[in-house]
């Protein structure tokens, strides 16, 4: 069943992307929240690993958190889409459930 | 919608009690209900009024304190949880013969099972923490 994930550690630290990629269904949505943001940039050895997802899945990322480390919506790889707290809200709404990954 | 929000970290460790509190803001804010917020493992602590940090940094438990008094959040502390980290209102601080209690305003201490109905009275749960 297509739902949101949410993942908040950094793909340099921990795997966390890795296992909401394998677990998500087609149709799913991905939003990167807090360390994980760092996923959302491109440049990145697993940029391409992103790139890749958003052909199955809709990518999001949380704007403060990317504001709040230095970077600017320009750092963002194409196709993702940057949302605010109320998006994020929006997206829970959204998805009958919720996977936050930890 | 009915939303509950489980906080799994405590505050000042990483971003979690942040970002749970902003969500929070951000659903009240678009008419939702925050129907219970549940503080776990770690997130305890957010419910200590002894906390004292710097003047010029945010004040986490107050702006929980300040949500709860002015949306009426039911603010819960696991208490199992709770009495491991030294968190107590003051019937446990009572039954544990301490000196004091220490949990903040607008926080109550109960049990797992509120986390469980929360769950189920809930049409969404959204975790944050480490």
């Amino acid at each position: 069943m297509p739902m949101l994930h949410t993942v908040n550690k950094s793909p340099f630290e921990r795997r966390t992307l890795d296992t909401a990629l394998r677990h998500a269904v087609k149709g799913s949505a991905i939003l990167l929240i807090e360390d994980g943001v760092y996923a959302a940039f491109d440049g990145t050895v697993v940029a391409d690993k992103v790139k890749a997802a958003l052909s199955d899945h809709k990518i999001y990322v949380l704007g403060p958190d990317v504001a709040a480390r230095g970077m600017s919506e320009h750092h963002v790889i194409d196709g993702i889409d940057v949302v605010d707290y109320g998006g994020f809200v929006d997206l829970v709404t959204e998805y009958d459930k919720v996977q936050s990954w930890l | 919608m009915k939303l509950s929000v489980l906080v799994n970290e405590g505050p000042y460790q990483h971003q979690s009690a942040d970002s749970a509190i902003q969500f929070t803001k951000a659903a009240l804010a678009k008419g939702h209900e925050i129907y219970r917020v549940f503080f776990y493992h770690d997130g305890v602590n957010n419910g200590t009024r002894f906390a004292v940090p710097p003047q010029d940094d945010r004040n986490i438990t107050h702006e929980w304190s300040s949500l709860a008094k002015e949306h009426g959040l039911d603010l819960v502390v696991c208490i199992a949880a709770a009495q491991r980290r030294g968190i107590l209102d003051e019937n446990e601080a009572k039954r544990q013969g301490k000196d004091g209690d220490n949990i903040a305003e607008g926080f109550r201490i109960s049990g797992l099972g509120q986390l469980i109905e929360a769950g189920i009275q809930s049409d969404r749960l959204v975790i944050f923490g480490d």
